[in-house]
């Protein structure tokens, strides 16, 4: 069995900013470990800028706020697989790790930090009634379609839920020629940045409905219409306000959710608000040597917000690293 | 008249107002900015309104990945559904190295269209 000093789970904003600091604090022996093809996590599709105006004092693409990482990495000569899942990590820090060529192997380390990131809820953890045409995506499968693989989700959109990504995404397919006809928001403020509500809705005349949800979702084969309705105070659609609306797209933008199920496999408690693992002033987990950051953690608004944290979980997992020779 | 606008600079989102003022040097009082940059782009808004347009185009023989590309500053408000037009005729060929330009001086703006990521 390979042993590391270190081994990062995720190689997003989180993982490359703890590798990096832990290599600056004297440790070695790193591995990075990514299940994607390449590093740099959900930014590699965000291709709007805004990122990177805290930690470098520019607006940069999410890209390119990546790719700054990816070099400081490489220059670092730290060690790094992708297309490399992390199935299981164990108590005793074993992890069993798969890779499309190497195959299936259990590699150990002294420390391993969780940069695993977060997941959208989709339509299950929605409970939308109506039928399971195709058309129904979440905004960041849409965002990875578009701007990562080039291809075109749709000609009339709706757009379930006012968070960022949703906002981000109605304007990058109006900007791709798509019409977005409505935002619809259940609560009775939009939950993005006023920032997005501005340059990607009303920049384009893009109406947001507050207080308004999805009651049915109509279509065969592919999505026809949805049937937009008002909500009362308990969040309940109101019959009399239905309203079918025509779209071949439905999108939903409601929510980021921590990813931990690696996390329970190691034995780490989550906290039941935040959804991410129970970490102390060190964010160490409950199980020794066990780290955590970046939206593992809890969902973070701002990528430079991530980064400050990964440099905190690099140094202190050093720490700790150092303390066990 | 006062025109209330969300500052877009960066994720803070102060809540801008706009007022004509003749006597001021610049012919309009801006308040509830928490930085300078707020009253830049608040004047900007007013006189020639720009956005920075960040979109993908096509690589040369890679099917089913895109580069991004962004403008290196503002363009005129009005023309960036035209630009996009323009930008979706361009095909970038390997290598790729971020910040080369792809179209130069877009509108003889001096603003330039770079690839945000590199590319072998
Ligand atoms: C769909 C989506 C869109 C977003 N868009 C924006 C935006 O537009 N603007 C913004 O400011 N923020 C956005 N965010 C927030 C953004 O995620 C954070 O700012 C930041 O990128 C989080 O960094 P991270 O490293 O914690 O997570 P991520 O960037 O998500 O990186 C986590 C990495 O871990 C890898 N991973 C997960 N599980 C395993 C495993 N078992 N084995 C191996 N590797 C694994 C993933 O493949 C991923 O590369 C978005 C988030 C999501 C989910
Ligand atoms: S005024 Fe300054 S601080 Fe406020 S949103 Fe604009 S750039 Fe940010």
């Amino acid at each position: 069995m390979k042993n590391y000093d270190l081994v990062v789970v995720g190689g997003g904003p989180a993982g490359l900013g703890a590798a990096i600091k832990a290599r600056e604090n004297g440790i070695e022996n790193i591995l990075v470990l990514e299940r994607d093809h390449e590093l740099g996590g959900i930014l590699n599709q965000c291709i709007h800028n805004g990122f990177g105006l805290h930690v470098f004092n520019e607006e940069l693409t999410g890209p390119e706020y990546a790719e700054i990482f990816v070099e400081k990495l490489r220059e670092s000569k730290i060690e790094y697989r992708t297309n490399t899942f992390v199935l299981n990590i164990s108590n005793n820090k074993v992890l069993d790790i798969i890779n499309d060529e190497t195959g299936f192997e259990k590699i150990e380390a002294k420390a391993v930090i969780l940069a695993m990131g977060c997941r959208e809820r989709s339509r299950g953890a929605l409970k939308i009634p109506g039928t399971r045409p195709s058309g129904v995506l979440t905004a960041g499968t849409a965002q990875r379609l578009v701007n990562i693989n080039g291809y075109n989700v749709g000609k009339e959109i709706v757009i379930l839920g006012s968070g960022d990504i949703g906002l981000i995404m109605a304007r990058r397919l109006t900007l791709e020629g798509a019409k977005v006809k409505l935002v619809l928001e259940i609560m009775d403020k939009p939950s993005g940045l006023e920032r997005n509500i501005n340059q990607c809705l009303n920049d384009f005349d893009i109406p947001l409905r507050l207080s308004h949800t999805i009651s049915d979702i109509k279509g065969n084969d592919r999505v026809e219409s949805v049937v937009v309705a008002q909500v009362d105070e308990n969040l309940n659609p109101i019959k009399s306000t239905e309203e079918e609306i025509k779209c071949d797209t439905l999108i939903l933008s409601v929510g980021l959710i921590p990813e931990n199920e690696l996390s329970k496999s190691a034995g780490v408690l989550i906290d039941s608000k935040s959804n991410g693992p129970i970490v102390d002033e060190n964010l160490e987990t409950n199980v020794r040597g066990i780290f955590a950051c970046g939206n593992v953690l809890h969902v973070h608004g701002l990528v430079d917000n991530v980064t400050k944290e990964s440099y905190i979980a690099g140094e202190k997992a050093a720490d700790y690293i150092k303390a066990l020779a | 008249m006062i025109i209330e606008k969300t500052c877009i600079v960066c994720p803070i989102g102060c809540h801008l107002k706009i007022e004509k003022k003749q006597n001021s040097e610049s012919g309009y009082e801006i308040t509830g900015n928490n930085c300078p940059r707020g009253e830049k782009y608040a004047l900007k808004e007013m006189i020639n309104p720009e956005r920075i347009v960040t979109s993908t185009i096509k690589i040369k023989d890679l099917k089913n990945l895109m580069l991004p590309v962004k403008t290196t500053d503002g363009i005129p408000k009005d023309k960036v559904l035209d630009f996009m037009k323009e930008v979706s005729n361009y095909e970038a060929i390997r290598p790729i190295k971020r910040g080369d330009i792809i179209i130069e001086n877009i509108y003889g703006t001096g603003v330039n269209l770079v690839a945000a990521k590199t590319i072998n």
